[in-house]
């Protein structure tokens, strides 16, 4: 029986356990108009990668703990000290010194608003959202970026107030923990497995 | 805010005059099950090797190094497919590099063999594009498209890179189309436009009799995105000669195509739209600060740029561009354009990047009749007029083959041989497709300069492509 693939690091390294690709046998591609000749064949591939979030490993894990982390560059010869950054910057862009990790949680719980807007009636293969996503893009007092994520509950609005909530049960450690809501909804209203944090 | 320095915003400067002396392509299809890609390339160097009436043998002895856009390797499931190319082309063992910048991969392939022959290390330079977008279905495809956006921030939101723009849509529809409908049917009637000039391409994939109707009735994708305002998903390839003076003089010697000077130039932004910190905009040479100062009175919103209603990157190609060829007003010194209507919004979003109306204005463009072949308002032909190869909502997509097509497109004007490219009974019959009884020459009189968009990604690298005759430059040392 199959495992999913796994890995945990130690000294530094990789360490892997479990299936990372899947074989699956080709099939031939076959004119069905002009006598069955052969055209091509299919190659199928099911894989796993091994992906690093490095100096954003924080953040994704702070969403899974009902917390949203920003950065800030702090480097008093930067011309652009003070500049804050959601999403994540693990550097300032400007004079590339390493950010200081901020809490960004209630300024985002009391100020986000969205910029822009969209719902989106198709994806792409892979998608684990549910149809149509309500993409919102969030932005926040004081911080000079753009947030791109999606809205659980209300309809969209530019302008509207939105209130961050977090997969705290099951995580998938991944952007899609962290999802927003319209002012004012229940807890127990929330989708499954998401929280106010 | 995002500052440059005056050395960053320096003019780019080719070290010697550079020619477009040649160009050609394949057919455009969503799918082709008879052709492994090296097959497309040959098609299109053939092409180009039979416009300067040359063998393909007898082109190739002039190329001196490569230039190979492919988008994706993983659509076509070949890594390092250029080096494939390269050697089924029968090139070995010149130098060749892979270029690979996303939407504007072509372009910026384009940019690559332009700066080698400027630069004086070769004479003759081969810019060659393609994708295989066939080797997947849709859904698939639309995943691994916005595996290009980044992976970790978005593309785990929907998986489909429609939905980046759609953003944009939303915001440039409320802050510069002030949420009027009648902005909505304006978007609607690029895509009529784009399908409709498509049926007088025989390379074009899409080609469609259809009405703004038609356009605001198709599904939703991403709102306010319909299926019918976004571009295709295509296989094929194109290709461009580029060469010094004297190469080129010799190539085209007795035929059909004049030695065009061309000029590319790059610009770029973010991945992550969201990312886009607040700037001043950057004033090409037909505009000034007094036109911008209350741009956020007379459109709210409208004073955070680039935000999401500009593309910066779009803006500075636009920027360098302009400045090294001479271009002082895009509308009075080019005659034909096309421009990389990836969606109908972004087509309308870089009307203004690019300077063709100021920022708030780029629905003018189509809605004075401008943009036209002939201006359906008076019946004269279009002051500038864009897409008349269908673009990429009309004719095709092939990612890396994009901007390389665009610039064909754009040549065969100069060249005076539209009509005769597009018109050929054996080429709508060769391709399988039939050329419409209503069949139209959409040669622009007399074109004599024209401008090729190639955009990447919401905007993270777009190259302007300048062609001009060169008897007809706007500037002597350009």
């Amino acid at each position: 029986m199959s495992i999913f693939g796994t890995v945990r690091v130690k000294n530094g390294q990789y360490k892997i356990k479990g299936e990372f690709h899947h074989i699956t046998p080709n099939m031939p591609i076959r004119n069905e108009e002009d006598g069955w000749k052969l055209m091509g064949v299919t190659n199928p591939r099911s894989m796993t990668y091994i992906h690093s979030y490095g100096g954003e490993a924080p953040f994704f894990e702070s969403i899974s703990q009902g917390k949203i982390l920003g950065t800030r560059c702090d480097d008093p010869d930067c011309e652009f000290k003070g500049t804050s950054y959601i999403p994540f910057r693990i550097h300032c862009p400007d004079c590339l010194t390493r950010n200081t990790i901020v809490d960004f949680t209630d300024v985002c719980k009391n100020t986000a608003k969205v910029h822009t807007f969209m719902v989106c009636e198709r994806s792409g293969a892979f998608n684990t959202l549910d149809k149509p996503i309500k993409f919102i893009n969030v932005e926040f007092d004081g911080i000079s970026t753009i947030l791109m994520s999606y809205l659980s509950i209300g309809e969209p609005k530019i302008g509207m107030k939105v209130v961050p909530i977090f997969r705290t049960v099951n995580p998938s450690y991944t952007i899609t923990d962290l999802s927003w809501v319209k002012e004012d909804v229940a807890e127990e209203d929330l989708p499954e497995g998401f929280t106010y944090g | 805010m995002i500052k440059f320095s005056d050395r960053q915003l320096k003019t780019p400067k080719l070290m010697r005059p550079v020619y477009l002396v040649t160009a050609g392509q394949s057919k455009f299809d969503r799918a082709m099950p008879d052709k492994r890609t090296e097959e497309l390339c040959v098609d299109a160097l053939t092409m180009a090797a039979r416009l300067i009436d040359k063998s393909p043998a007898e082109l190739k002895s002039y190329i001196h190094s490569c230039y190979y856009g492919h988008f994706a390797d993983h659509f076509g499931d070949q890594l390092l497919g250029e080096a494939v190319i390269h050697d089924r082309l029968g090139l070995d063992p010149l130098g060749n590099i892979g270029v690979k910048t996303g939407g504007a991969t072509g372009g910026s392939t384009l940019w690559e063999a332009v700066k080698a022959v400027a630069s004086g290390y070769s004479d003759c330079t081969l810019a060659m594009g393609w994708e295989r977008m066939d080797e997947v279905p849709t859904d698939e495809g639309n995943h691994l498209i916005s595996c290009a956006a980044d992976k970790d921030w978005e593309t785990p939101l929907g998986h489909i890179y429609t939905g980046y723009y759609a953003v944009m849509a939303q915001k440039y529809w409320q802050v510069f189309g002030k949420e009027e409908e009648s902005f909505r049917r304006t978007l609607a009637e690029i895509a009529v436009k784009h399908h409709g000039y498509a049926r007088f391409n025989p390379y074009a994939q899409a080609p469609m009799d259809i009405t703004v109707d038609d356009v605001l009735n198709s599904p939703v994708v991403a709102y306010p995105l319909r299926v019918l305002d976004c571009c295709l998903m295509s296989v094929g390839a194109a290709c461009a000669i580029i060469c010094d003076e004297d190469t080129a003089m010799k190539l085209t010697k007795n035929t059909k195509n004049k030695p065009l000077r061309i000029w590319v130039a790059a610009g770029s932004h973010t991945l992550r739209p969201a990312c886009r910190r607040n700037m001043e905009i950057p004033l090409l040479p037909n505009e000034s600060a007094d036109q911008y100062a209350d741009l956020g009175e007379r459109f709210p919103g409208g004073d955070r740029y680039p935000g999401f209603t500009g593309f910066l990157g779009a803006r500075m190609c636009a920027y360098y561009g302009y400045r090294m060829a001479g271009v002082v007003d895009p509308m009075e010194d080019l005659d034909v354009i096309e421009l990389h209507d990836a969606f109908t919004i972004s087509d309308v979003q870089s009307y203004e990047d690019v300077g063709l109306r100021p920022y708030g204005y780029g629905r003018d463009y189509v809605e004075s009749g401008d943009c036209y072949h002939t201006n359906p308002h008076t019946g004269e032909p279009g002051k500038l007029p864009s897409n008349l190869s269908g673009g990429l909502i009309g004719c095709m997509h092939a990612v890396g083959a994009t901007g390389i097509m665009q610039t064909l497109e754009i040549a065969s004007h100069i060249w005076g041989r539209w009509g005769e490219i597009h018109g050929d009974p054996k080429i709508w019959e060769e391709f399988g497709r039939e050329k419409p009884a209503d069949w139209t020459d959409l040669q622009v009189k007399d074109a004599k300069r024209a401008l090729a968009i190639s955009h990447a990604g919401v905007g993270s690298h777009v190259t302007s492509t300048i062609l001009m005759d060169p008897d007809h430059l706007l500037k002597e040392d350009a």
